[in-house]
């Protein structure tokens, strides 16, 4: 038995992480950077989101998802096309539109006016496309490589619509120049600090939901499924329905992602939700560590930063950068840095092993006192 | 007749480019389970030895027959580095094999871009190639007929060192079953990296082809490299007869879906179409059948 303190520790202890995470977050950063850092590290956040839902889906989940800019961008181009019509005014049309089209609007786009369906597509959306796409592939046992391919070839397709269709989507620019953001002026400095405190807040509340989701005990079906998939068939569970359940939470944290991206970067375009975009995700995600809770929103953080400062200094340095990235964690540290501490641990345990324990000198006395009395 | 012959050997011929692409993926992931991303550098490899070449040897005629070989030979010995510097620690890890080799193409990539210059460069045809025959009415340019001749060279010798020759027998069991391959005196690691040789090398002779069409670029694979991958998936893996059915199949499908709509459209749908194979036939055209349950 564990003292009780000690017991407290192990279930609260993540709890105490993320207050850490978010007095570094939302108290102390807003105060100390500049307005381009802090920009910068909404940026960052935004993009933390998504890779907390590729944590869930390929870190506890199995699924490598190499599609999560689709989702990420489902709900920034929701979120972008709302601004947009914002900023052309009630009943006008985008700019872009009377540029490259003939002045008339999709009708698809209509309901995007409205500011609280904008925020209900955000979240529907992705999740309906996650469900039938993941239902469709899922049910049928279509799963590891398999799975990473389709999702990798969703977002090539994604991108490729995205760019033909120029007078809905604005194309290879995408949509960008907003003014407002649910009426509230973005040049503001700060509007500015409030939309970055709105993204690191759902940083800090996706922890805590992912805390709880890994804690409870689909959290452990997930890890189950992933790690036996067929014992937990075996066991009467549907192994489909539970990671259906996690692609689905994957697709929406994506979503909501891309949705504060926008404000933030002050644009969205097929260049942000594409292959590569999803490639840079699972990159964070993997150097973090993919089945840690922290892993994925430091690594992500950490990514993003060294992106823009290694870009800044040597602007084709960044790709080797990537690619060493990948082939180093991938290949000697596939628990990610999350996993250091507890393979340091298990250096301990393996020294002491070689020394008799306590335990086994107690198994021999007692086998030996038993060869006795026979 | 031109609606129907046009997309038709357009699409064959894309498909024969596929064919390429797809036949080493197949091979290393039906043998080892190993996903290599870095397959699509292997065809920018393959069209920058036709252009290197063509820089030594400026006659279009000879300098071609010299780069098929010389294709085939450095993207295979890349792709047998590869094999030999990262992936054979990771036999254990395939879906990890992924991220790696992602990696490793960006890099290639890179690399290319900065020896070459992110340009791209025309590499001449030979004379022989810039004709046009006619077929059904539609003017077929030789350049799609030639990789469609490659393509069928290719797999026919590739069918031939599988299926007759001692090694081909090796590689067979292999995939089979790794286990009781090894027990009968096999060396189960030369065979994985002579695939690896093999599978690496086609995708260069493709690349030769691709060169020969659109000339070179330090980012071609990456268009190839999703489609092939399809084909692999709809092919069922480890089956050659499943991928040139799948890589003849796409790309006709492809072309066909370019002509109605638009080359977007037609990625989408095609897209849309192999989810919709896959949901009846999750495990492709054809399988190698094995008693494990996954």
């Amino acid at each position: 038995m564990m003292a009780l303190p000690a017991r407290l520790l192990k279930s609260y202890g993540p709890l105490i992480a993320i207050g850490l995470i978010a007095y570094v977050l939302l108290g102390w950063a807003p105060g100390s950077l500049s307005a381009f850092r802090l920009g910068n590290l909404g940026k960052y956040c935004a993009l933390a989101l998504a890779s907390m839902g590729i944590g869930l889906a390929w870190g506890r989940g199995g699924m490598l998802v190499m599609g999560q800019g689709v989702f990420f961008g489902l709900g920034g181009y929701a979120m972008a096309m709302h601004m947009k019509l914002e900023a052309a005014g009630p009943g006008n049309v985008p700019d872009f539109m009377q540029l490259y089209g003939d002045g008339t609007m999709p009708s698809w786009w209509e309901p995007f006016r409205n500011g609280p369906f904008t925020i209900v597509a955000i979240i529907v959306l992705p999740a309906l496309v996650a469900y039938v796409l993941g239902y469709a592939i899922l049910k049928r046992r279509v799963k590891g490589a398999y799975l990473a391919i389709l999702t990798q070839a969703l977002a090539v397709a994604f991108a490729t619509l995205l760019i033909a269709t120029i007078k809905q989507t604005g194309g290879f620019n995408g949509l960008n120049t907003f003014t407002t953001f649910f009426g509230h002026n973005l040049y503001d400095p700060e509007v500015k600090k409030n939309v970055y405190r709105i993204a690191a807040g759902f940083v800090v509340v996706f922890l805590l939901i992912l805390w709880q989701l890994y804690r409870s005990r689909f959290g452990e079906l997930l890890v189950a499924t992933r790690d036996a998939e067929e014992r937990i068939r075996f066991l009467g569970y549907d192994p489909a329905n539970i990671k259906l359940v996690a692609f689905v939470v994957a697709a929406v944290m994506a979503s909501v992602g891309g949705a504060i991206f926008v404000p933030i970067a002050g644009i969205i375009g097929p260049t942000n939700v594409d292959a590569a975009a999803s490639i840079l995700l699972i990159a964070g995600v993997a150097l973090g560590g993919r089945s840690s809770l922290f892993g994925p929103v430091l690594g992500a953080i950490a990514v993003g930063y060294g992106r823009s400062a290694l870009s800044e200094k040597f602007p084709t340095r960044w790709t080797y950068f990537q690619g060493a990235l990948f082939i180093v964690v991938v290949l000697l540290l596939p628990g990610g840095v999350a996993s250091v501490g507890s393979r340091l641990k298990s250096v301990g345990p393996k020294l002491k092993s070689l020394l008799p324990s306590k335990a086994a000198i107690a198994d021999v006395e007692h086998a030996q006192a038993e060869e006795a009395l026979a | 007749m031109n609606v129907l012959t046009t997309p038709f050997l357009t699409g064959t011929a894309t498909g024969a480019i596929l064919l390429l692409a797809a036949l080493g993926l197949t091979l290393t992931f039906g043998q080892m389970g190993v996903i290599n991303m870095a397959n699509g550098e292997f065809l920018m490899v393959g069209a920058y030895a036709a252009y290197v070449t063509q820089q030594v040897i400026s006659s279009p005629g000879i300098s071609i027959v010299v780069a098929l070989p010389m294709a085939f030979v450095v993207a295979g010995l890349l792709g047998l580095l590869l094999e030999v510097s990262v992936i054979q620690w990771m036999y254990r890890r395939p879906l990890d094999t992924l991220l790696v080799t992602v990696g490793v193409s960006l890099v290639l990539q890179q690399l290319a871009q900065d020896i070459f210059g992110a340009q791209g460069d025309p590499v001449m045809a030979p004379s022989w190639l810039g004709g046009r025959i006619s077929v059904f009415g539609y003017e077929w340019p030789h350049r799609q007929l030639f990789t469609i001749v490659l393509a069928v060279g290719s797999l026919a010798a590739l069918n031939a060192v599988l299926r007759y020759s001692p090694f081909g027998r090796r590689i067979r069991a292999t995939v089979q079953n790794r286990e009781l391959a090894e027990t009968m005196g096999i060396s189960t690691r030369n065979v994985d990296r002579v695939t690896f040789f093999l599978g690496s090398g086609l995708a260069g002779v493709g690349g030769v082809t691709i060169a020969l069409i659109s000339g070179t670029n330090p980012t071609l694979g990456t268009s190839y490299i999703i489609p092939a991958f399809l084909v692999v998936v709809v092919g069922g893996v480890g089956q050659l007869k499943g991928t040139v059915l799948a890589a003849w199949g796409v790309g006709v499908v492809t072309a066909f879906l370019t002509d109605w709509t638009s080359g977007s459209w037609a990625q989408v749908i095609t897209f849309a179409l192999v989810v919709i194979f896959l949901t009846v036939r999750p495990q492709g055209l054809f399988t190698v059948r094995t008693r494990s349950l996954a």
